[in-house]
């Protein structure tokens, strides 16, 4: 338990460091650009796929179970696959798959930094290497998450139309009809809630298990295994919280 | 000069420097020698600012860090430059950025200035056309090199060394030991390596602190060093019951 008390509050140093003024404002956003390239570039494949895929797989079982029921109309699919999407499957497998792709590069990345003394250099030249390292990260984090996330929500109603629609479960103008229905922005508000909070969840974990790395190879790849479980965790903790609270 | 009083420091429950004092030449090449897990890292570590010391005092030309806000340290920092055991040059970065980046970080340079002033630290160290390339496509020689020449880029006043030859082959390991005298005395800087090649000892030390058990065991010049026939210096120097044979007998 002491170990738990003491994990946090080394985390929150860290990241009070990490939130320190730059140095230098523009070496520091070229570094926020760098990180927010590699991070929104390189998800945006297996963001791309898994959500249109989970949008089309949500569509044709829905659809099976709805048809089975006669007395509800098959329009609502476009609204029930509207809300899934944007409250919960966009935002929380979108978040979920960074803590894999996203979570483990950092940790990996700063642990090899701290493993061959990096950081050490930064820290000699007098820069505050967690401003410059971990800043830049959450920042990138914080701005590039929320895009994936209504990327995963748009293909993922474009896989539902095609899932739908070429299972024959629905027509589109009855898919658009309940896309249109009963629309409320605060959904979108908590999708975007929830995606800077898991942004922050994600980017912030595995620097932390980054940046604390000791030791040699095996550490690095402990590290790395830790940032993605413990992002994971508490992804899906907090998802319930902001539901609760929101919903 | 730089001088340390006194320094003790503890990780848990293992005491690794209990109390080591020792003063270090402006202009000279001084050496802290040792044996694996003496303490001279750690030692070094605590000079340069990654440690805090549990108690002493370290004065740098007679400023104590240990009475030091954190801006202040940071400007010391600004005059220290250092040479990592494996180089430490940024992975993401070519070698020109390695260079450049505490300009970029710390001066107001125009892209012309720093440009020069990275290609005239390169040219320093022989590394001259090397500008575009990735550490990962430089040889160990090379990254030691680069590593020497971002240490020297904003103009130091001390050169901290960490094994300069660890991992090189004997040959290399010269060129890098007189690169490094050579710069100390161009540029007039304190400089302290921290090494256990006796071929650095005896080819670039002015000064050498030996170091054993987490004290300081013996300071002295390079030609006092080879004037020990006996006790925890002399088993280092000569670890082997060859070399001991050979001293004794030079000796008699």
């Amino acid at each position: 338990m002491i170990k738990i008390f003491e994990a946090v509050g080394n985390y929150l140093i860290l990241m009070r460091s990490a939130i320190a003024k730059p140095e230098k404002p523009r070496m520091f956003w070229i570094e926020v650009f760098r990180q927010a390239t590699e991070i929104g570039i390189g998800s945006l494949v297996i963001i791309a796929i898994v959500s249109t895929f989970i949008g089309a797989v949500t569509a044709v079982q829905f659809s099976y179970q709805l048809k089975s029921i006669s007395l509800v109309p098959m329009w609502w699919m476009g609204s029930i696959l509207r809300k899934s999407m944007i409250l919960e499957l966009a935002p929380t497998i979108s978040a979920l798959l960074l803590a894999g792709k996203v979570g483990s590069n950092i940790a990996s990345e700063l642990g090899s930094m701290r493993i061959s003394e990096q950081i050490d250099a930064y820290e000699i030249m007098g820069v505050n290497a967690p401003a410059y390292l971990i800043g830049p990260k959450v920042i990138a984090a914080i701005i590039v998450i929320p895009m994936l996330v209504i990327l995963a929500v748009f293909l993922g109603l474009m896989g539902g139309w095609f899932g739908g629609v070429a299972g024959g479960y629905f027509s589109t103008a009855e898919y658009v009809r309940g896309l249109q229905d009963a629309f409320k922005v605060s959904d979108l508000n908590i999708m975007l809630i929830k995606s800077v909070l898991f942004g922050i969840i994600i980017s912030t974990i595995s620097c932390y298990k980054g940046f604390k790395v000791e030791g040699g190879a095996i550490e690095i790849g402990k590290a790395s295994t830790q940032a993605v479980v413990l992002s994971s965790i508490v992804v899906i903790v907090v998802n319930f919280i902001v539901a609760f609270l929101l919903l | 000069m730089i001088e340390i009083k006194n320094i003790k420091k503890s990780f848990g429950d293992h005491e690794v420097l209990k109390g080591v004092s020792a003063v270090f030449d402006s202009g000279k090449c001084n050496l802290i020698i040792g044996k694996s897990g003496s303490g001279k890292t750690v030692t070094l570590k605590c000079m340069v600012g990654l440690y805090e010391p549990d108690s002493g005092a370290i004065l740098y030309d007679g400023r104590n860090v240990m009475d030091m806000d954190f801006k202040e340290r940071k400007a010391i920092r600004r005059e220290i430059g250092m040479l990592f055991q494996g180089t430490a040059l940024f992975d993401s970065m070519t070698v020109h950025d390695n260079i450049a980046f505490p300009l970029n970080m710390f001066t107001t340079m125009t892209e012309e200035e720093k440009r020069e002033r990275v290609n005239f630290c390169l040219k320093r160290v022989n590394m001259e056309n090397t500008n575009k390339k990735y550490p990962g496509e430089l040889s160990g020689g090379m990254k030691k090199r680069v590593g020497i020449a971002r240490a020297i880029v904003m103009n130091p006043k001390y050169l901290f060394c960490d094994e300069p030859n660890s991992g090189l082959d004997p040959k290399t390991s010269l060129v890098i030991d007189a690169l490094i005298k050579e710069i100390t005395q161009e540029f007039d800087m304190t400089t302290i390596i921290n090494t256990h090649d006796m071929n650095s000892v005896m080819g670039i030390g002015d000064k050498v602190t030996f170091i054993h058990e987490g004290l300081k065991y013996w300071e002295g010049t390079t030609q006092e060093v080879m004037q020990i026939t006996e006790g925890e210096l002399f088993d280092f120097i000569f670890a082997s019951e060859f070399l001991k044979d050979l001293r004794r007998r030079a000796k008699y």
